[in-house]
């Protein structure tokens, strides 16, 4: 099993990770709001993720920890 | 008494340059300082140090920028259109608080002009050269000994106080050779902790930058600043007085315009008229004192000038206008002669011209 | 154990660019490359003009702001002060290194200078605000080409790579974007690359990356990453362009 944090303020809710996980764990909270103004990306189904790290390669933003 | 070599004033320059710790020199070719470059790529490579000839002189300027970010000494040189070009990277050395030495022997204008002596790039100088508010401490030799010496002195005061140090020339002073003596006072170079030399790891990153978006910053930047042009004000000065003490007409004059004028100061004592000579040596910061002090005896000022006339401005404020102050001037490429030097200070002296 | 996080050559603050601009994915190549190689004390950047203006903010090495376009004017000067200890990278957009610092590119490559070049070809001047670029395809929409690029009114794109691989000068020349997963791959080998050619003294190599404007271009950043396969790719074909070090080896 793999863990993926997310500096949550950081992010700037473009998405690029969402269209960048092969097992489409990932979405832009609509309930949520960071610091930024921005709907942040966050992880469907944690135990599904295989800590692959195309998401944290695709951020732009470098807001994504991937531990395995 | 050291011995005295005889040389040009460019290579006198280069010469002094390289005594002076210079081990980088950028240029482009320009006539009439191609001597400089044509000694550094001689010199250079058998002493380790790095002679480039750039594409132009925007990037010759801004590999001067480079190398003094690295910290270490570094010049160019070039002539009045070459000069136009640096502009930028003179603004930009000055908004980065990086030294460099900037050699400009001046050639007529404007355009293209012509290659021979002129001073007309006073203004240039003295006023910055580029955008924005700015100074270089700005260097007058009147004679290759000068050209050599206030070399060693521009880098000095170059690193000691973070600013573009330019020796303004001019064709003559380029070409014209003399016995120089190089047995120079070497000062240490200062330490550079700014300088982007890589962290090792072992600190914070330094940043060289001209860049300040936030307005209160730069503005307190730019008073920061000249706060320190206040200190070379102070410090830094320089000029040559001849016989001014009892003088009724004085002459202002740098460079070649300075020893004609001396001549012409000389005829004039023998034929009974006081005549006397300021001659300002740093042209940035102007030497205001020895003015101010001799107006209160002088009747009249001659600003002479191969220019129509820039230096008389600072002349006429250093006086604060309480005496009239003419100009003595030839232009395009021509040189004052003693003559109409002395011409000009008799008619003066008879109240003949205002 | 961690197997992705922020690389140390890149600072800890937030990037100013706009949501979705593959700037700060280049930036983290870079920085990841730095890493790798071990180089971060002994590196100096040169930052250029345009939207990556503060890359000085984000990188840990020792950072210079150059004059627009002058930084590879700048950069020949940090390595000449100091060949054998300075590592020297330049990142410049296409406005800064194909438009007002063409001159500057050409001839640091001519004279095979021995640092690197990581070029942004996004087709457009981002920082102030849309204008067209001498990478602007033709046709392209821009704010100062309303009607579209017209190239016999304002001529045609600048294909830098091809344009650097005719000088004999240049070491490495390789085009690369970072529209996927796999293209990023591919573009941190490249940097990487770029930086050893330097480690090794091999002269100047310049990576042109393939970069995403949303903003500027008027889509969504997903939109971006598909008109970058769609338009810039077949006009700016990805590939390597020069490598000498392999031409000699194969000769």
């Amino acid at each position: 099993m793999a863990k993926l944090t997310f500096k949550t303020d950081n992010c700037k809710g473009c998405g690029l990770c969402v269209d960048a996980c092969p097992k489409k764990l990932l979405r832009l909270a609509q309930d949520k709001i960071n610091k930024k103004g921005h709907h942040p990306a966050e992880i469907t189904d944690p135990e599904q993720c295989v800590g692959c790290a195309s998401c944290a390669m695709m951020c732009p933003d470098c807001i994504i920890k991937v531990e395995r | 008494m050291a011995d005295k070599v005889l040389m040009k004033g460019n290579e006198a320059i280069a010469e002094a340059a390289i005594i002076a710790g210079c081990r980088h020199y950028f240029g482009y070719p320009i006539t009439p300082q191609t001597e400089v470059a044509a000694y550094m790529a001689k010199k250079m490579p058998k002493i380790g140090g790095c002679f480039l000839q750039a594409e132009s002189e925007i990037a010759a300027i801004n590999m001067v920028y480079g190398v003094s970010s690295a910290g270490k000494r570094v010049m160019t040189s070039s002539s009045s259109p070459g000069i136009s070009l640096k502009g930028e990277g003179l603004s930009y050395l000055a908004g980065s608080d990086l030294p460099a030495l900037v050699v400009n022997v001046q050639r007529g204008g404007p355009g293209l002009g012509g290659i021979q002596p002129s001073q007309s790039d006073y203004f240039q100088a003295t006023r910055g050269g580029g955008h924005g508010d700015y100074h270089m401490i700005v260097l007058a030799p009147a004679s290759v000994q000068e050209m050599a010496e206030l070399t060693v002195k521009g880098f000095d005061l170059a690193d000691k106080y973070r600013m573009t140090s330019m020796i303004l020339a001019d064709g003559t002073m380029g070409q014209m050779m003399e016995p120089v003596s190089l047995d120079f006072d070497i000062k240490p170079e200062p330490e550079k902790p700014w300088a982007t030399t890589g962290t090792k790891l072992e600190r914070e990153h330094n940043i060289v930058n001209s860049l300040s978006l936030v307005p209160e910053e730069l503005e307190t930047l730019n008073m920061k600043r000249y706060e320190r042009y206040k200190e070379v004000e102070k410090n830094e000065t320089m000029y040559e007085e001849y016989m001014v003490d009892d003088a009724d007409i004085i002459i202002a004059a740098f460079g070649i315009a300075a020893r004609v004028s001396k001549n012409a100061v000389n005829e004039a004592r023998k034929q009974g008229i006081k005549a006397g000579l300021i001659r300002p040596i740093t042209l940035w910061p102007f030497p205001k004192a020895p003015f101010e002090k001799a107006v209160e005896h002088a009747k009249a000022f001659i600003s002479v000038e191969l220019s129509m006339g820039q230096m008389i401005e600072d002349v006429k404020l250093a006086t604060s206008c309480k005496v009239p102050v003419t100009l003595c001037n030839r232009v395009g490429g021509m040189i004052p002669d003693p003559e109409q030097v002395l011409k000009s200070i008799i008619e003066v002296n008879n109240g003949g011209v205002e | 154990m961690v197997v992705f996080d922020k690389p140390h050559a890149l600072i800890d603050v937030p990037l100013h660019y706009c949501p979705g601009c593959t700037h700060g994915i280049i930036h983290r190549l870079v920085a990841e490359v730095i890493d790798e190689l071990g180089i971060e004390g002994k590196t100096i950047g040169i930052a250029p003009v345009g939207c990556s203006v503060m890359a000085y903010n984000y990188f840990n090495c020792d950072m210079i702001e150059a004059a627009h376009g002058r930084a590879p004017a700048v950069a020949t000067g940090v390595k000449r002060a100091d060949p054998e200890n300075h590592i020297v990278f330049t990142y410049q957009g296409d406005g800064d290194l194909a438009s007002i610092g063409m001159a500057e590119t050409v001839h640091a490559a001519a004279r095979n200078e021995n640092i690197t070049v990581i070029f942004i070809n996004n087709a457009i001047y981002g920082m102030t605000g849309g204008q067209m670029a001498p990478t602007s395809l033709p046709g392209q929409v821009t704010q100062t080409s309303p009607y579209g690029r017209d190239t016999k009114h304002c001529g045609f794109p600048i294909k830098v790579c091809e344009m650097l691989s005719e000088l004999e000068g240049p070491e490495y020349l390789e085009r690369v974007t970072v529209n996927s997963v796999k293209n990023i791959r591919t573009a941190k080998k490249a940097i990487k690359k770029a930086f050893q050619n330097q480690i090794d003294g091999k002269g100047f190599s310049l990576i042109e990356v393939i970069s995403s404007c949303p903003t500027n271009w008027g889509m969504t950043p997903q939109a971006a990453l598909k008109w970058i396969d769609d338009k810039m790719i077949p006009y700016y074909p990805l590939g390597v362009y020069k490598d000498r070090s392999a031409e000699k080896e194969a000769e």
